[in-house]
């Protein structure tokens, strides 16, 4: 097999995915090796030991959203909880209560649309929410959506693409007090900013490995079970993970998950106020290089309610994929979310914050996250500011031939 | 020489060596195999390498193998999402199948495991263009190897589909869906000596499945999520060394069969299942009227000796073995019956050990 060496760009990515933590590629090795059993072998010690250790992990994964362990369902990623529990809650509620109303918001990631779509298909009627041009949830809109058929809410945490933090305590409160399910995808929220399943009211939370400084091929679906949520499974054999989730449970990857939210939960607080720091910098460094130029940028999404590691940058006259290409050498940037990054049309989320094509299309998505250095930022203030202005001088000299 | 004795290959082995270094060296990289910049190009190699491989060791065209984070998965997606409205599985399948869709037909088993083809043909006497079979081609609990191409070709003269549940006999057994004549084999790395949370449903060309996993359009559109890199890279080097080391059968034959003559030497009136059929070299199911299962397999755990009463998905539950009595064993013979399943790490020492620890079970079985 051929190899391609690791890239020497600074990366700048970390909502895409994030390196595994050393301290967790340790902690899984043992599982690797002489503790390989088998979770689901009630009958020897091999089984044992693993179920242990997968327990164990549940519990870390708990403890960072205020749960119980056994409310912790293992999934193959934040895509296939996605899928579960959106699909899973409201075909539940169909068949039993005969209830048929999903309500999400435009700007959710694409398996949750494309989840909500599928129903559609299935014939449940599906309230999709707009967002206001800082990409928040109206609260009102969302109360006025919500009907006596109305079974599962379902809003992201903090946005893949902008960052953008919803009120999930005051939509969970709406949907308590309507008693509705309420599901969040907290793909990118989780180990990056404090999250409490009950004082937020959620019923359902997506929750991914790769996210999170641990490894890619595990997720996590929390599933309240006072009052409990029901679903239905979205492929079935053994019948492990209560029922919800057949499949032998990879005991490595869920023991790496377990490790990655207990140390969130440990350094979750210095490390945001680090990032917050760090992309203040970036901003303030770039709008210093700029505005000398007598240029600027935009940052798109609420300036605040933002996942630390976050910024979306939009540059008036400058394409970002363009930026993107001749910045490759440099610095691991993208547009937007990594599963549609190969696509050509513009950010469906970008969009939905009133955008045109062309401010979206000018806009590109900076992740910082735990290897990010200082040094690194300013590398990368000096190599964004350098690129905008040569396409900017390259914007306007054929502008300027043109006329 | 007190460590441990593992002898439960069929619900999972341990990483083999050169599966552990494809995932540690994976680990030890980053990026999404879905972003276009150079750490997510990086990516996309490693899991092209291993598509590659997965296709070739196991017959298929490289856009044909879709990867699944189990072989539950693969055979959930097989089963629902070929859009035949009519299935028909044999009655010793995996849970997996079996609970994938709940209306199929089951062909039955004889006594020694095994499906009849004439069986299949007088199910689609009435034609199968709207049907999918399922049959796999080794049982999990007995080891049972199933007349797979024959079936198929019954199938398809019919007009049907044909998956086949591949999981136990890959890397056990030559195994090529082209040969075989099967539409869709699915696999699973953590049987074959890689990572757990890693499969494959390997499709023939022109057959389409929809996603049940739906997202971000990876593998082909056909299974949403960001791909597991180092799992994946796992599973192929898994695959190549258990394919590459196949000829390992004919040495697990030779333990498994010393081990079951000595067991009968022992136990005159203990019965070893699928015997008369084909079966995969590792696998022995035994059973010891009068012992309960649970009996000899804790008595053996105390021992230092893993085995299992079934498979370990259901080995939880205290139901009979659906594969067992769809081959009409009585509850005697059902509720007593082990399986001691072998692999790349056993040795001729683990048999010993696990003779030293049941010849006393047995004899005091024969005592009362």
């Amino acid at each position: 097999m051929t190899q391609q060496a690791q890239p020497k760009a600074i990366y700048l990515d970390y909502q895409a995915t994030t390196p595994t933590d050393p301290r967790v590629v340790e902690t899984m090795l043992p599982y690797f090796n002489e503790r390989f059993g088998n979770p689901h072998s009630v009958e020897h010690a091999y089984g044992w030991q693993a179920e242990e250790a997968v327990d164990a992990a549940r519990a870390d994964i708990a403890g960072l959203i205020g749960a119980q362990g056994r409310e912790i369902i293992f999934t193959s990623g934040a895509t296939e909880s996605n899928n579960l529990a959106i699909k899973g809650a409201a075909r539940f509620q169909r068949e039993h209560f005969g209830k048929d109303h999903v309500v999400t918001v435009a700007t959710e990631h694409k398996c949750v649309l494309e989840s909500a779509r599928a129903l559609e298909r299935e014939g449940f009627r599906v309230t999709f929410l707009p967002v206001d041009a800082d990409g928040l949830v109206d609260l009102d809109r969302l109360k006025k959506a919500l009907d006596q058929n109305t079974v599962l809410v379902s809003v992201m945490a903090a946005n893949n693409e902008i960052g953008v933090i919803q009120p999930l305590a005051e939509i969970g409160a709406l949907c308590h007090a309507q008693g509705v399910t309420f599901h969040t995808d907290a793909a990118q929220a989780f180990g990056k900013i404090p999250l409490d399943v009950d004082e937020m009211n959620i019923g359902l939370m997506s929750i991914s490995g790769h996210k999170i400084y641990g490894p890619k091929g595990i997720g996590a679906l929390y599933v309240r079970r006072r009052p409990r949520v029901r679903l239905t499974p979205l492929f079935d054999g053994g019948g492990q993970e209560r029922g919800l989730r057949s499949g032998t449970v990879p005991v490595p990857l869920a023991v790496g998950l377990g490790k990655a939210a207990a140390i969130a939960r440990e350094e979750m607080s210095a490390e945001a106020e680090r990032l917050t720091g760090l992309r203040t910098r970036l901003v303030d460094g770039l709008r210093k290089k700029l505005e000398a130029d007598g240029g600027t940028f935009e940052i798109n999404g609420h300036p605040e309610e933002r996942l630390p590691g976050n910024l979306n940058l939009r540059f008036a006259g400058v394409d970002g994929r363009a930026m993107i290409e001749r910045l490759e050498e440099r610095l691991a940037l993208s547009s937007g979310s990594a599963c549609s990054s190969a696509a050509v049309e513009p950010s469906y989320v970008l969009k939905a914050l009133g955008l045109s094509e062309e401010e979206a299309a000018g806009s590109l998505r900076v992740g910082l996250g735990r290897t990010t250095t200082e040094a690194e930022v300013d590398a990368a203030v000096d190599a964004l500011a350098d690129t905008v202005r040569i396409l900017r001088k390259d914007a306007k000299t054929a502008s300027d031939a043109a006329e | 020489m007190n460590g441990p004795v593992y002898l439960d290959y069929n619900a999972t082995a341990p990483l083999r060596p050169e599966a552990r270094e494809a995932v540690a060296s994976a680990m030890d990289t980053m990026g999404n195999a879905s972003s276009v910049h150079g750490y997510g190009r990086a990516q996309r190699a490693r899991i092209e390498a291993a598509r590659a491989t997965v296709a070739e060791l196991f017959g298929a065209v490289p856009a044909g193998v879709v990867f699944t984070g189990s072989g539950t998965e693969a055979n959930n997606l097989a089963l629902r999402g070929c859009g035949r409205t009519r299935v028909i599985v044999s009655a010793g399948e995996h849970d997996s199948v079996l609970a994938a869709r709940g209306d199929a037909d089951h062909l039955p088993l004889d006594a020694d495991g095994l499906v009849r083809p004439d069986e299949l043909q007088r199910r689609l006497a009435d034609g199968g263009g709207d049907t999918l079979v399922s049959v796999m081609l080794a049982n999990n609990e007995t080891g049972v190897v199933q007349p797979v191409s024959e079936l198929a070709a019954v199938a398809h003269a019919a007009g049907a589909l044909f998956h086949c549940d591949g999981v136990q006999a890959a890397g056990r057994l030559p195994l090529d869906m082209e040969e075989l004549g099967v539409d869709m084999l699915s696999l699973s790395a953590h049987k074959l000596g890689g990572p757990q949370g890693v499969g494959a449903l390997l499709v023939r060309e022109g057959v389409t499945l929809e996603a049940q996993a739906l997202g971000g359009g990876q593998e082909s559109r056909r299974r949403a999520g960001t791909e597991n890199v180092a799992g994946i890279a796992g599973f192929a080097a898994a695959a190549e060394a258990a394919v590459a080391q196949m000829d390992e059968g004919a040495r697990l034959a030779g333990l498994r069969d010393r081990l079951e003559e000595a067991a009968l030497d022992v136990a005159p009136h203990a019965r070893i299942l699928g015997r008369n059929a084909p079966r995969l070299a590792n696998t022995s199911c035994l059973a010891l009227p009068g012992l309960k299962a649970e009996t000899q397999v804790m008595a053996l755990d105390l021992a230092g000796v893993a085995v299992s009463a079934g498979s370990a998905c259901s080995s939880g539950k205290v139901t009979a073995s659906h594969v067992l009595r769809a081959m009409g064993m009585d509850d005697a013979v059902a509720s007593s019956a082990i399986r001691i399943s072998l692999g790349w790490a056993s040795r001729a020492s683990d048999v010993d050990r696990f003779l030293a620890a049941w010849e006393p079970l047995a004899r005091r079985v024969q005592a009362a």
